[in-house]
């Protein structure tokens, strides 16, 4: 999300209106950690930004190895930004891998620092490189500073008496402190975070705070060569008030907190460890002062099924995973639909099929979460298109699952849940409260009793007298909710769930327009994590003069009730997605357009100049 | 909802025309269960029937509570999450061999493990019967099935063992037709804070007529059953003098007669069902060397799951500051701009 107002454009040297920094080093060196604490310093500082962090999936690959390297990249500026950025202008390598999976993203006559200690003959040949790049001129279409970073870390870190093996862990802050050099940050965030994150270390914490300093020092002492100066980013014009920084994990954790409280209901949180969804697990399990249970359950069946218990017994069952661990509880889904009971299931998307690609990002679930169940089965999807957006999608979420007592899929996505960026902290007091009436009225009870507008059926909780009542996964009466094989009746409960699902489109905003107008030559629609580089892109092909506009779809199912139309006012509709067209077809099926589909699955998001080009090809066509 | 009134076996019945073949063992456990329901004192608003699939799992429609049939395999996960999230409620959960140790094995071992306060009764007729007769994990070698025309070949699992194996506190067994003894077994079970598992021989008599008939028949089954008792010595047989005693040299159970080779009553092992090495033998015994074991075999109380969960809430809650969401939004590394 942008939270800019207004551009401020630099006027002074070495300045730009935005900067894309990556660190990049093994899995092991410490460098999410790195870009973490430069988010928060940049934050502070006062600049937009966004984050994408980028690991690999294993732990701890041998030291030196390219798919080991794990990179964190952040792009800040003084003008809106809305994605970590095409292209890389400071890489920061730790190690010769690092640098050989990076340099091409690095822009001719960026800037690297490197580790010249890192740079071993072993480490050399690990990454493939005959000879030392840092010695051998063939990165001279780059500014190099190559320092022996190891052996500087070491000597700072002496006086703390630390083992060699925890003295060389000190290199990422040493590295940190250069870079708040740099960029001309201040240190003072980061060094009280490691205060407190190590207080009972306090070695460890003092070292690390000495590493800081020393890399800072080193900036503002060393002959650096010409050109490498301090950066000038003026901050960003941003809404006055108070702000954070938020990865997707985090706000849609406290999303589902704050969901549980408007709606009034208690959330019983069961999950199973997997990558990359666990975070909700872990954010939520820390807080136990709230209406909020955890449960690691063995596996995802038993997650989803102890979720679904829980809301039989009034509760609100919530339960996450990613593609995979989906698919396995795709049945228990069905039961929740048959059933009629609400429940929320969010899938932090990460590239497939089967353990695919579990660190890199990817939005191919939506066929799965639309279509992905037996029988006549349909159930409201919902979309967040950013870290700061999945608080308020996880409230709209819960307020669909609780009032219309249906299952509501969450899509976020890997990119999402790690990405970090600045949050304009919400009032939970400007939100209007949802909350559940629970049926208590012996008279007259039975379990299929529906409100007669949105179609819900009663929640009836064990616990309150003459409330007894037997539900499950075999077809029910419409009328008395006994179990009923006949034909005609299963013919009018399957319409009564369908037109539940479909009358959702009547409580959910229409679709509006991100950027554009409402008609014109082509609209860009997209959904979830993609709405930064189109954002970007749909801007500078309008700034080129070009009459495009971008739709950006929250609701995915049902689809807002104008979609069809606005999609008719325009001469061409592009659907970017990071899935190979799921969203352009259903699209097409609805509403007839001949919307065209572009695609890209490499895990990573789509660059604004991707987004830009296809518009301007499909623009070409037009014309 | 003034004075309690006293409840009956009726009270307990649905308008559900129940629909179990003619004969089948599951009418003698309605049965049984709908007249003990009255007695444990709890209120009828607070029980709660979960199963999974199967013949067995049909139990809730016919039971005037709360009711949740669930899918294939997945009660003990609903129960759990039932259990979380309403520790008052009094949870039974309905399985049979096919449902809670093959298709959901993996959740019966995971609900034992931890202890969830459930009431677990595992419906055993060694077949599946809801799909027309395929042999199952509890089968005998050898039974012949549509699935297994020529035998099945694969070991069967007994569901005790499997039971203590997962580390139930409580783990029982009994007859489908005995309601004296299944009335017994279940007050107990009922009686038990945790997971209380109890496996009921229940006949099939479409699939896998009689199976248990030697337990059951008034001739054969004073020799079939060993009927324990916590505190008593393992005695049985007709004549009230075969008793079970420990060969320690072979570190096993022998059956012995009482006034042969010097044999007192004395020597005959006395249960204790807090020893779970003990358990783990008696449920084992089988046909035709040994008596068939029944009643309580292992009763050791542990902290259950949902208590502890419970309890590791309110001292967190006692430590920390009352929760307050805008807080916890303004948590952590926060900045002004003017
Ligand atoms: S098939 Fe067997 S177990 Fe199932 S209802 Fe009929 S007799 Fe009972």
């Amino acid at each position: 999300m942008s939270v800019v107002e207004e551009i401020n454009q630099p006027d002074v040297a070495n300045a730009g209106s935005g900067v894309v920094v990556r660190f990049a080093g093994d899995s092991g060196d410490g460098m999410q950690l790195t870009g973490n604490n430069f988010t928060e310093a940049t934050a502070i500082y006062g600049n937009d930004l966004a984050t994408f962090p980028d690991f690999p999936a294993e732990i701890r690959a041998p030291a030196g190895a390219t798919f080991g390297v794990s990179a964190f990249q952040i792009y800040f500026g003084s003008e809106d930004v809305t994605t970590a950025g095409d292209d890389v202008d400071v890489l920061i390598a730790m190690n010769p891998a690092a640098l050989i999976t990076n340099l091409k993203e690095l822009v001719p006559g960026g800037l690297i620092i490197a580790d010249a200690d890192a740079f071993t003959a072993k480490n050399l040949a690990r990454a493939g490189y005959k000879d030392n790049p840092l010695e051998d001129g063939s990165l001279d279409a780059f500014r190099l500073i190559s320092i022996g970073i190891t052996k500087r870390v070491v000597d700072t870190v002496k006086p703390f008496g630390l083992s060699h093996k925890f003295a060389v862990r000190c290199k990422n802050m040493w590295t940190l402190g250069l870079t708040m050099w740099l960029f001309d940050r201040s240190r003072d965030a980061a060094i009280d975070g490691l205060r407190t994150k190590f207080a009972s270390k306090p070695d460890i914490a003092e070292a690390n705070v000495a590493a800081i300093n020393a890399g800072h020092a080193y900036g503002e002492t060393a002959e650096l060569p010409t050109g490498v100066e301090v950066y000038k980013v003026p901050a960003a014009s941003v809404k006055p008030g108070l702000y954070r920084n938020t990865t997707g994990t985090e706000s849609l954790s406290y999303g589902i907190i704050a969901g549980g409280q408007l709606a009034n209901v208690p959330i019983l949180f069961a999950s199973y460890p997997i990558t990359p969804a666990s975070g909700l697990l872990h954010t939520l399990s820390g807080q136990k002062q709230f209406d909020v249970m955890t449960f690691q359950a063995e596996d995802e069946i038993a997650a989803v099924c102890a979720a679904i218990g829980a809301s039989f017994a009034g509760s609100l069952g919530v339960t996450s995973s990613s593609g995979p661990g989906i698919s396995l509880k795709a049945e228990a889904i069905s039961l929740a639909c048959a059933t009629e009971l609400p429940l929320l299931i969010v899938n932090t998307q990460r590239g497939g099929p089967s353990t695919g690609l579990p660190t890199k990002t990817e939005q191919s679930d939506l066929y799965q979460s639309v279509f992905g169940r037996h029988g006549d089965t349909s159930l409201p999807v919902i979309a967040a298109k950013d870290s700061v957006d999945c608080f308020d999608v996880a409230i709209e979420a819960i307020r669909i699952a609780t009032k219309y007592r249906t299952p509501v899929i969450l899509l976020s996505d890997g990119y999402i849940a790690n990405a970090s960026e600045p949050w304009f902290v919400p009032d939970i007091n400007d939100y209007t409260p949802f909350p559940v009436e629970f049926e208590a009225e012996p008279e007259g009870f039975s379990p299929v009793n529906r409100d007669p507008e949105t179609l819900a059926r009663v929640w009836a909780k064990p616990g309150t007298p003459g409330m007894e009542h037997r539900i499950g996964g075999i077809e029910k009466d419409a009328v008395t909710g006994d179990i009923s094989y006949d034909s005609e009746n299963h013919q009018k409960m399957t319409d009564i769930r369908k037109a539940k699902i479909d009358g959702i489109a009547r409580d959910i905003p229409l679709q509006d327009i991100a950027m554009g107008s409402e008609k014109g030559a082509v609209a860009v629609v997209g959904w979830g994590s993609t709405y930064g580089s189109i954002h970007q892109g749909v801007k500078r092909c309008r700034q080129d003069g070009m009459e495009v506009s971008h739709i950006h779809i929250r609701h995915m199912w049902p689809l807002p009730a104008n979609l069809g139309e606005l999609l008719s006012g325009y001469e061409k509709v592009l659907v970017p997605e990071m899935n190979t067209g799921q969203l352009v077809k259903i699209l097409r099926a609805e509403y007839m357009i001949d919307a065209k589909g572009y695609s890209k699955v490499n895990g990573q998001p789509f660059k604004i100049r991707e987004i830009e080009n296809e518009i301007k090809a499909l623009a070409e066509v037009v014309k | 909802m003034n004075a309690p009134v006293k409840l009956t076996l009726k009270d307990y019945a649905t308008d559900q025309e129940v629909r179990w073949c003619p004969g089948c063992g599951d009418y003698a456990i309605l049965k049984t269960i709908q007249k003990l329901m009255p007695e444990l004192g709890v209120a009828k608003e607070n029980s709660v029937f979960v199963s999974g699939i199967g013949c067995s799992s049909r139990f809730p429609y016919y039971m005037n509570t709360f009711g949740f049939h669930t899918i294939h395999g997945r009660a003990p996960s609903v129960a759990t999450g039932v259990k979380l999230a309403n520790p008052e409620l009094d949870v039974w959960m309905i399985t049979g061999d096919g449902d809670g140790l093959s298709i959901g094995g993996n959740h019966m071992l995971h609900v034992l493990r931890r202890n969830i306060d459930l009431n677990i009764l595992l419906f055993n007729n060694e077949i599946y019967g809801l799909t027309k007769g395929q042999y199952s994990p509890t089968s005998k070698v050898g039974t012949k099935s549509p699935s297994t025309p020529d035998g099945s070949v694969d070991s069967p699992l007994n569901p005790c063992t499997f039971a203590l194996g997962a580390g139930a506190k409580f783990v029982a067994r009994s007859i489908d037709t005995d309601m004296k003894h299944l009335t017994a077994v279940l007050t107990e079970g009922h009686q038990h804070r945790g997971a209380s598992f109890v496996e009921i021989y229940q006949n099939c008599p479409v699939y896998n007529d009689e199976i248990f008939e030697h337990l059951k028949n008034k001739k054969t089954a004073p020799d079939t059953r060993l009927v324990l008792e916590n505190g008593a010595p393992m005695i049985f047989g007709k004549e009230k003098n075969k008793g079970i005693t420990l060969n320690v040299q072979r570190l096993a159970l022998e059956v012995v007669t009482i006034g042969e080779a010097g044999i007192t009553e004395a020597d005959i092992l006395v249960h204790d069902e807090t020893n779970k090495v003990m358990a783990q033998m008696l449920v084992e015994l089988q046909a035709p060397d040994f008596p068939t074991a029944i009643g309580v075999i292992y009763n050791a109380p542990a902290v259950a799951y949902v208590a502890d969960v419970y309890s590791q809430r309110i001292e967190v809650r006692e430590k920390q500051a009352p929760a307050d969401l805008n807080a916890l939004l303004r948590s952590g590394h926060t900045w002004t701009v003017e």
